[in-house]
């Protein structure tokens, strides 16, 4: 207490007079160098630290898109992407005993070996192994190995694998399409990932949007016109077929003659997409749409057709086709089996090339070549498919007599499967040539007319008579439902001339009082002994279409006892 | 006048607090958003995976074999089927 009151009493001491206004000038100073420092951050380090400070709290996260997916015309997914891993390391950075290794190669179900290989093959960065189901990657992640890291992939499944192979084709590194509808599709079917600027707490949780610098954009989905149990069934009784006949290849399709909708696809060979490390090139061909044939006898109605329309002859004209040759300058047609006269009618049953080329020689080349243009011969199929073609139809000024005669039963000019079967909706609709298309359509298509309602029909019952007895392929019947068509079996074109190998097919539709389908088979060099169209083709023609009928709920036009096969050994051939 | 300054201080200090509570509740339920985004995604995938799981167990070739092979089934002949005349819906 005393020190207190002393104080009181004690006159106040002087300052040194200089004392204040030093202390003033050095606060000021320092006031001074304060402001000049934040003036010097704020303005010209101001960038660095924004950037500084932001990439604390914000983070750019990008936003994925997965692609859409492929599907069939009753909605069954055919293929799907799924998010996979892929599990990669810096081998440099690498460290972990033997065991973990070990561990790591079980649990990616790889050798230790080939592990070892990798992680020692010199390389700065390695894939050790690409889809891996996600479940694997966090087990591999909890082993916890430094310089093990994974990435996040998509993986496209096909269920269907081989079945619709040519149809899907595949896609490549990053999901995007490579092959068939999934290169043809990839802008509907890709998804393009997005990204947005988020802020972040300490635990590394977002807790606030602040932008999105680019939406994402999902893949969309789409609907193919496939049914996939009309293809599993053309698939398996083609397969059957070409090995049967130990062919080459074969194709089969099959149309909705409504809407020009390709129901079914199949080809021979074939490739699984979910397992292309082995694949050829070669199986990979879409042969039904890429290829293309002579198609022999199948053009033949065509041909007649063009003759119905311009008066040429009728349904009951007389043919003589005796004695089975026609010699057309130094060259000689001949038929498979020998006729005297025949009708118009018969020249289509029995097959007969020397009709089929008396009547084409009848017609003006340019009438021909219109009624084949029509047909849509020679002008792709455009069903939104890659890589198809056009086929050979060559103009009709180039055209001589013998070229003529010849092309009337489908030599000298060349299609691909689905053309055919496209061609064929003219007798199997009342004249109109429908565009085909794989993807699914919403009702009814309009064609475009291309022959007389009872022209149409009158082909139409022409080529029901071909599967009666007395006709090339009776064993195109089917129980229950009257069906039409036509058989063919060409020569192969080898090195400019023909070879002693055959293509053959058969074209047709069901049930002949209001079609509702097409098929058309194809079989390439069919080498187990048969090789004519009503004994290789016709026989797979009638089961895919007896089948697909039921299948798809058509109400029978006949009596279940309606197939009449002829005795053995009694049947009608034709070549060409 | 003191008092009225008073008032509004007090205001301010209220306003400015619940901003800080609600912008503290806003952060918790985008959190919650965020995980809820990231479930739907993850039941995304799972539904792609089943869709496809279903599919490879349904595909024709093996409904077919396990018809004929386990199940001893067989197409019925064209003359055990009966079709009837139904009216389309």
């Amino acid at each position: 207490m005393s020190t207190v009151s002393a104080a009181r009493q004690a006159p106040a001491p002087r300052l040194p007079p200089l004392r204040a206004p030093l202390v003033f000038g050095g606060l000021l100073l320092l006031f001074v160098l304060l402001a000049g420092r934040s003036l010097y951050l704020q303005r010209f380090d101001k960038h660095f630290l924004q950037e500084q400070g932001s990439s604390r709290y914000s983070r750019d996260l990008e936003v994925p898109a997965h692609r859409g997916r492929i599907l069939d015309r009753l909605g069954d997914p055919l293929a799907i992407s799924t998010p996979v891993k892929a599990i990669w390391a810096w081998p440099e950075k690498v460290e972990a005993t033997p065991e973990r290794l070990r561990a790591l190669a079980a649990t990616l179900e790889v050798t230790p070996d080939a592990l070892a290989a990798k992680l020692g093959g010199g390389e700065d960065f390695v894939y050790l192994k690409k889809s891996v189901p996600p479940e694997v990657a966090a087990r591999v992640a909890a082993l916890g190995i430094k310089g093990i890291h994974d990435d996040d992939q998509y993986r496209r499944y096909y269920p269907g694998g081989e079945v619709m192979g040519h149809i899907l084709g595949f896609t490549g590194d990053g999901d995007v399409g490579q092959e068939g509808i999934e290169l043809a599709q990839q802008s509907w079917l890709g998804g393009v990932p997005g990204s947005r600027r988020v802020i972040i707490n300490r635990r590394g949780e977002v807790v606030e949007d602040v932008e999105a610098l680019r939406a994402p954009q999902e893949g969309r989905d789409l609907a193919l016109s496939l049914d996939s149990r009309l293809q599993y069934l053309a698939f398996r009784e083609l397969k059957a077929a070409v090995e049967a006949n130990k062919a080459k290849a074969g194709g089969l399709v099959i149309l909705d003659t409504r809407t020009g909708e390709i129901l079914a696809l199949a080809n021979w060979p074939t490739y699984n997409p979910n397992n292309r490390s082995r694949a050829v090139r070669e199986r990979m061909r879409n042969r039904a749409l890429t290829d293309t044939f002579e198609p022999g006898s199948t053009m033949k109605p065509f041909t007649i057709a063009a003759a119905l329309q311009a008066g040429k002859v009728q349904p009951m004209t007389i043919i003589d086709t005796a004695p089975g040759t026609l010699t057309i300058g130094n060259k000689t047609i001949h038929d498979a089996h020998r006729e005297g006269s025949l009708t118009v009618e018969q020249v289509v049953q029995k097959s007969s090339n020397v009709g089929a080329a008396k009547i084409a020689l009848s017609l003006p080349p340019e009438i021909m070549w219109a009624a084949l243009s029509n047909a849509g011969f020679g002008s792709p199929p455009k069903t939104g498919f890659p890589g198809e073609v056009a086929g050979r139809l060559r103009p009709a000024k180039s055209w001589r007599p013998i070229e003529q005669a010849t092309m009337a039963y489908g030599h000298g000019l060349s299609v691909n499967l689905v053309q055919l079967a496209r061609a064929y909706t003219v007798f199997a609709t009342d004249g109109e040539l429908k565009p085909v298309t794989l993807f699914k359509e919403a009702g009814p298509v309009a064609g475009r007319p291309v022959l007389k309602p009872e022209i149409a029909r009158e082909v139409r019952h022409m080529l029901e008579m071909v599967v009666l007895p007395g006709g090339t392929a009776p064993k195109a019947q089917v129980a229950g439902y009257r069906v039409g068509g036509k058989t063919g079996t060409a020569h192969k074109l080898e090195d400019g001339a023909y070879a002693n190998k055959y293509v053959s097919s058969f074209v047709g539709f069901a049930p002949v009082s209001n079609p509702r389908l097409v098929v058309a088979v194809m079989i390439d060099e069919p080498s187990g002994g048969q090789y004519y169209g009503g004994s290789v083709a016709a026989p797979v023609f009638s089961s895919v279409m007896g089948t697909a009928l039921r299948l798809l709920g058509v109400p029978p036009d006949a009596p279940i006892s309606n197939v009449v096969l002829p005795p053995e050994g009694n049947e009608v051939r034709e070549e060409t | 006048m003191v008092k009225l300054n008073v008032l509004l201080l007090a205001t301010l200090i209220a306003c400015a607090l619940s901003l800080v509570t609600s912008r503290h509740q806003a952060r918790g339920l985008f959190v919650e958003l965020e995980r809820a985004q990231a479930l739907t995604r993850g039941f995304e995938v799972e539904y792609g995976q089943l869709q496809l799981e279903q599919s490879t167990w349904a595909t024709p070739a093996r409904v077919e074999k396990i018809a004929r092979e386990q199940l001893k089934m067989q197409l019925p002949g064209p003359g055990r089927v009966q079709v009837i005349e139904g009216r389309p819906r």
